[in-house]
């Protein structure tokens, strides 16, 4: 029974990790960076929502805020530090991309301080759980796996079915010859961009729903820890960005029932050391086709 | 009549020796009095430490071209090591036991740069960015967690205050001539040649995985030994100076300096590690400031301030000699 608690605990982590992962994977399977700034999206998601839920509007406001908020910042984003860049040093744009995450990083604590804020989560999803036998599941449970199954659904409608889809596995496949078809490749790089926030965005409230608190370094390891995830799934495919983010949270609620929680951080990153190790395609990078 | 004139290299040897030797009279002389306050000293000795730290990322982002984010873990490593060594030591001569923990912390972090160098070499870029960090992250962790050795979060106090302004500089001095030495000898080159263009390098005989480990240990090395000297600074440690923010501020002297430029590290790393005192009220917005600087100079000059220029004395005084006989002077002349 207990196992079964933890199996589920960690099938809900490990979807968070799976919806951020998938951001991190579309990006790089495009153009190959690194978006360090993606985990700061979250944190940004964070405390839009924690914003407007203070401010006494209500959370369906606060979270449609938060999706096109995020959206609108990583368009931001792409369009002033990284598009500059696009034919530069893959180092100069990983550099940019780490200044871009500090700026964040340190914006968001001149605004609204270093110490954690409380997330009103129960605004959001209500603090009922249900007993089965002898495991209790928790609402919020329940909505993050159903949630983040069907986020996954819709994105894999989206990039196999829509003509946006099928440019955007043009782009990843090859971007010299998907121009020449006639593809515009800044519209599709911001698309990738957009639809990679609108998942963190998401992510993020469910995030938070679970662990209610935000500071401004919500962001950086939770960043980590989902781009370990999209390594360990093989960077670029989707199904490997959802395998590694459920592997990822299935192995840290482990450690941590185990009585190693101060670990669980060095963990994750022993595992993708592992992983780069034996095999540095992770488990579904070899398969071109899946690529994103 | 008109041929370059030329400094030999045992004079342009012998010309630096003499720099140094007036850098460490004039330093001791202002140090060692009542000129200068307490806070400026300090200060120094920080430039010091930090400029070793950048000079020491540059052999692995600006020479071998890659981009580790836990130089501050090497650090760690280092200033751990010296400093459990200092405190064991304490009925040794002192400057037996400062040399001696100061080579034992260079080899110990060395010896971590070549574990993470050795899987690290199998990637590339971003993969050797992130693989880096999370060793750099390990290292902290495994600091707070092994609190019976590293004392944990509430820290590792009384450590010997070693870091003179004498052994400071001998270091930073130390360190720079033994990069610039590595860099100009045929190891250099190769590893010159790995940023340039692997493929080719390796095509041309140059022993990649030796070469990549060999940056990456010297890199480790000389942090550790930065890590040391910032031990006996502070006089205690703690795990939270070593985070991922402390490897980002080494990152941006580099980038800022110029990737490649070892005067570059050194003036960025003079320049930011006083600025914060100076303009005191700009500190909240310190980071804020740093990181729209790295993005800046990343869209417009990739290179960094000072790209790959290098400064040297005798070179200066060379082309002083060499005034007269300028390309255009002699085509008049003619």
């Amino acid at each position: 029974m207990v196992f079964l608690q933890q199996l589920i605990n960690g099938l809900q982590l490990g979807s968070i990790y799976a919806l951020i992962a998938l951001g991190y994977s579309m990006v790089y399977g495009i153009i190959l960076l690194l978006n360090f700034a993606h985990g700061d999206i979250i944190m940004v998601g964070g405390y839009i929502v924690l914003l407007i839920i203070a401010a006494g509007i209500s959370p369906a406001v606060a979270i449609a805020a938060c999706i096109i908020g995020c959206i609108v910042l990583a368009c931001v984003i792409e369009k002033v530090a990284y598009t500059p860049l696009r034919s530069a040093p893959r180092i100069s744009l990983l550099i940019t991309a780490i200044g871009v995450s500090f700026f964040l990083e340190n914006v968001a604590q001149l605004l609204w301080g270093a110490d954690p804020r409380v997330f009103p989560a129960t605004r959001i999803i209500p603090a009922t759980s249900y007993q089965i036998g002898r495991l209790t599941i928790s609402l919020t449970t329940i909505v993050t796996l159903v949630v983040a199954i069907a986020a996954m659904v819709v994105l894999m409608l989206l990039v196999q079915k829509s003509k946006m889809g099928k440019a955007m596995r043009a782009v990843s496949e090859d971007m010299g010859a998907a121009q020449l078809m006639g593809i515009n490749l800044n519209r599709i790089i911001t698309f990738t961009f957009a639809v990679g926030a609108c998942l963190a965005a998401i992510g993020a409230i469910l995030y938070c729903c679970k662990y209610p608190q935000v500071k401004p370094t919500t962001g950086y390891i939770l960043g980590i820890k989902a781009f370990v995830a999209a390594v360990l799934g093989g960077i670029g495919s989707i199904p490997g960005a959802v395998l590694g983010g459920i592997a990822i949270g299935l192995a840290e609620v482990a450690v941590n029932a185990l009585g190693y929680s101060t670990w669980t951080d060095a963990v994750v990153f022993v595992i993708l050391i592992i992983v780069l190790l034996v095999k540095p395609t992770g488990f579904m990078g070899a398969s071109m086709n899946e690529k994103v | 009549m008109n041929e370059y004139k030329r400094i030999s290299p045992s004079k342009r040897f012998l010309i630096n020796i003499v720099l140094v030797i007036i850098f460490i009279v004039v330093g001791t002389l202002l140090t060692g009095g009542d000129s200068l306050s307490r806070a400026s000293r300090a200060l120094i000795l920080q430039i010091g430490i930090y400029v070793i730290l950048a000079v020491s990322l540059n052999i692995a982002t600006g020479y071998l071209g890659q981009l580790p984010l836990g130089h501050a873990g090497f650090m760690a490593v280092g200033a751990y090591s010296a400093a459990l060594f200092w405190k064991a030591t304490l009925n040794m001569p002192t400057p037996v036991s400062i040399v001696l923990g100061l080579i034992i912390a260079g080899l110990i972090a060395a010896v971590f740069g070549i574990i993470i160098g050795i899987p690290a070499l199998r990637l590339k870029g971003d993969y050797l960015a992130i693989i880096t960090l999370g060793f750099g992250e390990i290292i902290r962790i495994a600091i707070i967690n092994l609190s019976g050795i590293t004392g944990g979060t509430p820290g590792l106090l009384n450590v010997p205050k070693y870091s003179s302004f004498l052994v400071v500089f001998l270091c930073v001095a130390a360190t720079i001539a033994a990069i610039h030495f590595i860099m100009h000898s045929r190891h250099g080159r190769a590893i010159l040649s790995i940023r340039e263009n692997e493929i080719a390098a390796d095509s041309c005989g140059v022993n990649l995985t030796y070469y990549k480990v060999l940056a990456f240990a010297m890199s480790a090395f000389f942090a550790g030994i930065a890590g040391a000297l910032y031990a006996g600074f502070q006089g205690s440690l703690f795990p939270k100076s070593f985070d991922f923010m402390a490897s980002i501020n080494i990152l941006v002297m580099v980038v800022l300096g110029g990737m490649g430029s070892m005067l570059g590290s050194v003036i960025a790393a003079t320049v930011l590690t006083a600025l914060p005192l100076v303009l005191q009220a700009l500190a909240a917005y310190r980071m804020v400031i740093y990181s729209i600087l790295l993005i800046i100079v990343m869209i417009f000059k990739p290179s960094g301030l000072l790209g790959r220029y290098d400064f040297s004395l005798p070179g200066l005084i060379e082309k002083w000699m060499n005034r007269k006989n300028k390309p255009g002077k002699e085509v008049a002349n003619e």
